[in-house]
């Protein structure tokens, strides 16, 4: 009301439009709220946002890159450059299978294939029923009692084909994950 | 009557044989028998092959059993383990004696370790009470010029790997012009075969935040990030637990212990990227970047995290900084041989009988660690194959395991002590695999900066593969050898420079596993 100007004001939208939903929008801005303030806040902000809806939705990232003042390209480049991001949904469970040398001195090439055959799935892939999806790792720091997983963020070791099976029964009978 | 204590881990790779099932099944039992007991969940100790071990703590003493399973838990309070002066007790079949007197306990020289496993890693009062912050209160009596000199003159070389010596990169940070500095740790612990960093994180996180206070106060920064890979979820709730305790009890924050200064220190997540081990690579992933090495020079030290003078080390490097400034510079120099002083805590991996952290000066051989600690294999058939210093590091044969723990005795090797990770391998081992994972692991955690390492792990991939198939083999070696040296030569950082180790020691000291595939050679 300070303002005398004649000018007549345009509301525009600066806003990229996207296809998230309400919830999806809203776990996303309050990410950005929260990691707004860190220095090198993108790293945090990304975490979140998956630790909300599972997974960093592509749409995400323009909002993001609004929020933040920065190119959609940085922000992309920063979700693809990282392993543990996803843009896809994934199952309910995140099953990490350790692949690297330690675990493969205890038989982790064995449980690795054993893995992909009893879920049906390759690295990346979700398991039918919507229950687990299966990345590869490249060690968990269980070395000595390996092979190794991480089941969500609980660790397993000496891990059988067996005992896989019995670690994998109760995630795909539950319902979803809280 | 105080209730007797009875400890069982909270260390993640005790947890991953089923520690908290054994905790639950203890504290159970001892209502049942309407025993006064109390369960403490410490750090392991680092007999991993006796995880879950429980120890009972009686007249100051405690006394090991392990590996307790909940099914072997009434029996063990049956025997009165409890008591552990019982004859029921110490003939039990899981029954170790007393902690201490373990040989694989016995005969290390903790000192970074020296709490891990025998504190509470949640009561700043517990670290207090044995011998914690003692090293800080020197440091804050001390000028920071002073600090940087123990800590140069005790000969601690970065324990990450690289082995630079960490008073030179402080002294170089010290005397960097500017406000505003920090501290960074370097938690992004992903050597495989390597896990002393997350159980320090998790065992003892106070001698880390102390470590890392005391680099601050001699450097002149005020605030501090650990950089904690996303692999270790038990080691973010150690750390953000002990941050928060540390704080409360004004080890962290505006004031720390009345003297006016301050520290901040903060976690925060990696993602899942190998580089990000590497320092520059690090900086800019805490930066909020892709995590892509940068040229240097500038040295961090001089122009680090965004832009600032920043002391970056590895978490063995910061926790080994206490004692120094405890007991001073030359009772830590007074362990070791050459130019590697004080301890180093080895980790004993992959197919061993008898895995865990085996902390010793340096000196000791690579044969004494492997069979005198670790026992051989865990398959019980021949170890053929070591693997020192993580995925970058040589496989080494049985002819070189007379080679001493020291920096330079492994570099006269062209091998690399790195960060202590030590794998065996028995004699299934198919060491062109490894060669070849070597490089396809290379390919897969590349930055992609620069191009040796960027294309030149891929064709490695495709050149070990025709040289398995027996395509033209020799000319195949001749292009692997080529390939590996402008590996070695033309790569921006140790990713790329470095995978030319495993790959050319597995060939030069197993070339007969690259002749044809193994599965024909076995059935020839």
């Amino acid at each position: 009301m300070s303002n005398p100007s004649p000018r007549r004001v345009i509301p525009l939208k600066l806003e990229p439009s996207s296809a998230l939903s309400a919830a999806e929008r809203k776990a996303v801005l309050e990410a950005c709220d929260r990691g707004r303030a860190l220095p090198g806040g993108l790293l945090p902000i990304l975490h979140a946002v998956q630790e909300a809806l599972g997974f960093v939705p592509a749409d995400a990232i323009p909002l993001i890159a609004h929020e933040l003042n920065l190119s959609r390209a940085e922000v992309h480049g920063v979700v693809s450059f990282y392993h543990y991001f996803r843009t896809e949904r994934g199952g309910r469970h995140v099953v990490h299978v350790c692949r690297a040398e330690a675990c493969q001195a205890r038989g982790a090439v064995a449980l690795e294939a054993h893995a992909k055959r009893s879920l049906g799935i390759d690295f990346h892939g979700t398991s039918a029923d919507g229950a687990i999806t299966l990345e590869p790792v490249y060690c968990l720091g269980n070395c000595a009692l390996g092979p190794a997983l991480l089941i969500d963020d609980e660790l397993q070791g000496r891990v059988s084909a067996q005992r896989f099976d019995e670690l994998m029964a109760p995630l795909r009978s539950q319902g979803r994950h809280p | 009557m105080s209730a007797t204590r009875i400890f069982v881990p909270l260390d993640a790779a005790a947890r991953s044989v089923g520690a908290d099932a054994t905790a639950r099944a203890i504290a159970e039992e001892a209502r049942r028998r309407k025993l006064d007991i109390e369960v403490v969940r410490n750090g392991s100790r680092g007999m991993l092959w006796l995880e879950p071990m429980v120890e009972v703590e009686v007249g100051g003493a405690r006394h090991a059993y392990g590996p307790v399973h909940p099914s072997s838990v009434p029996s063990l309070f049956d025997a009165a383990f409890h008591t552990a002066a019982a004859d029921g007790a110490k003939r039990h079949a899981l029954a170790h004696g007393p902690t201490e007197e373990i040989a694989y306990l016995k005969r290390q020289q903790r000192l970074t370790f020296a709490r891990v496993g025998i504190t509470d890693p949640r009561s700043v009062a517990d670290y207090v009470a044995h011998g914690g912050y003692r090293g800080l209160k020197a440091a804050l009596a001390m000028q920071p010029g002073a600090i940087v000199d123990s800590v140069t003159a005790s000969g601690l070389r970065g324990r990450g790997g690289a082995a630079f010596p960490a008073g030179i990169k402080w002294k170089t940070v010290l005397g960097a012009p500017g406000s505003q500095k920090y501290v960074v740790c370097n938690a992004d612990e992903g050597d495989s075969g390597t896990f002393s960093d997350r159980m320090l994180m998790e065992g003892d996180p106070f001698v880390l935040i102390e470590g890392m206070t005391i680099a601050a106060l001699a450097t002149g920064a005020d605030r501090g990030y650990i950089y904690l890979r996303f692999e270790y979820p038990d080691a973010k709730r150690a750390l953000e637990a002990a941050i928060a305790a540390a704080r409360a009890a004004h080890y962290l924050g505006e004031n720390i212990q009345g003297s006016g200064r301050r520290f901040e220190l903060e976690v925060r997540m990696g993602a899942g990227a190998y580089i990000c081990g590497e320092e520059t690579s690090l900086l800019e992933s805490l930066e909020g970047k892709r995590g892509q090495v940068r040229f240097k020079p500038p040295l961090p030290a001089i122009a680090g995290l965004f832009g600032k003078p920043t002391v970056i080390n590895n978490v063995i490097t910061f926790a080994s900084v206490p004692i120094i400034l405890d007991r001073g510079a030359d009772f830590y120099k007074n362990f070791g041989m050459g130019r590697s002083r004080g301890t180093l805590p080895m980790q004993l991996a992959g197919n061993v009988k008898h895995g865990g952290l085996v902390e010793v000066a340096f000196g000791m051989t690579l044969r004494e660690l492997i069979y005198d600690f670790g026992g051989g294999s865990d398959s019980g058939r021949p170890v053929r194959a070591v693997q020192v210093g993580g995925p970058l590091g040589a496989y080494l044969p049985e002819s070189q395991f007379d080679t001493p723990l020291d920096y330079e005795a492994f570099a006269n090797i062209k091998g690399m002590l790195g960060h202590g990770g030590v794998v065996l391998f028995d004699d299934t081992v198919d060491m062109a695999a490894q060669a070849r994972y070597a490089m396809e692991f290379c390919a897969i955690e590349s930055c992609g900066k620069c191009t040796p390492c960027r294309i030149g792990s891929v064709r490695g991939v495709e050149v070990i593969d025709r040289l398995r198939a027996g395509e033209n083999a020799a000319a195949q070696e001749v292009l692997l050898r080529d390939l590996c040296e402008t590996m070695l030569y033309g790569s921006l950082c140790a990713m790329g420079g470095l995978t030319p180790y495993p790959v050319l020691s597995a060939l030069n000291h197993f070339p007969e596993d690259f002749v044809k595939p193994k599965s024909a050679r076995a059935s020839a």
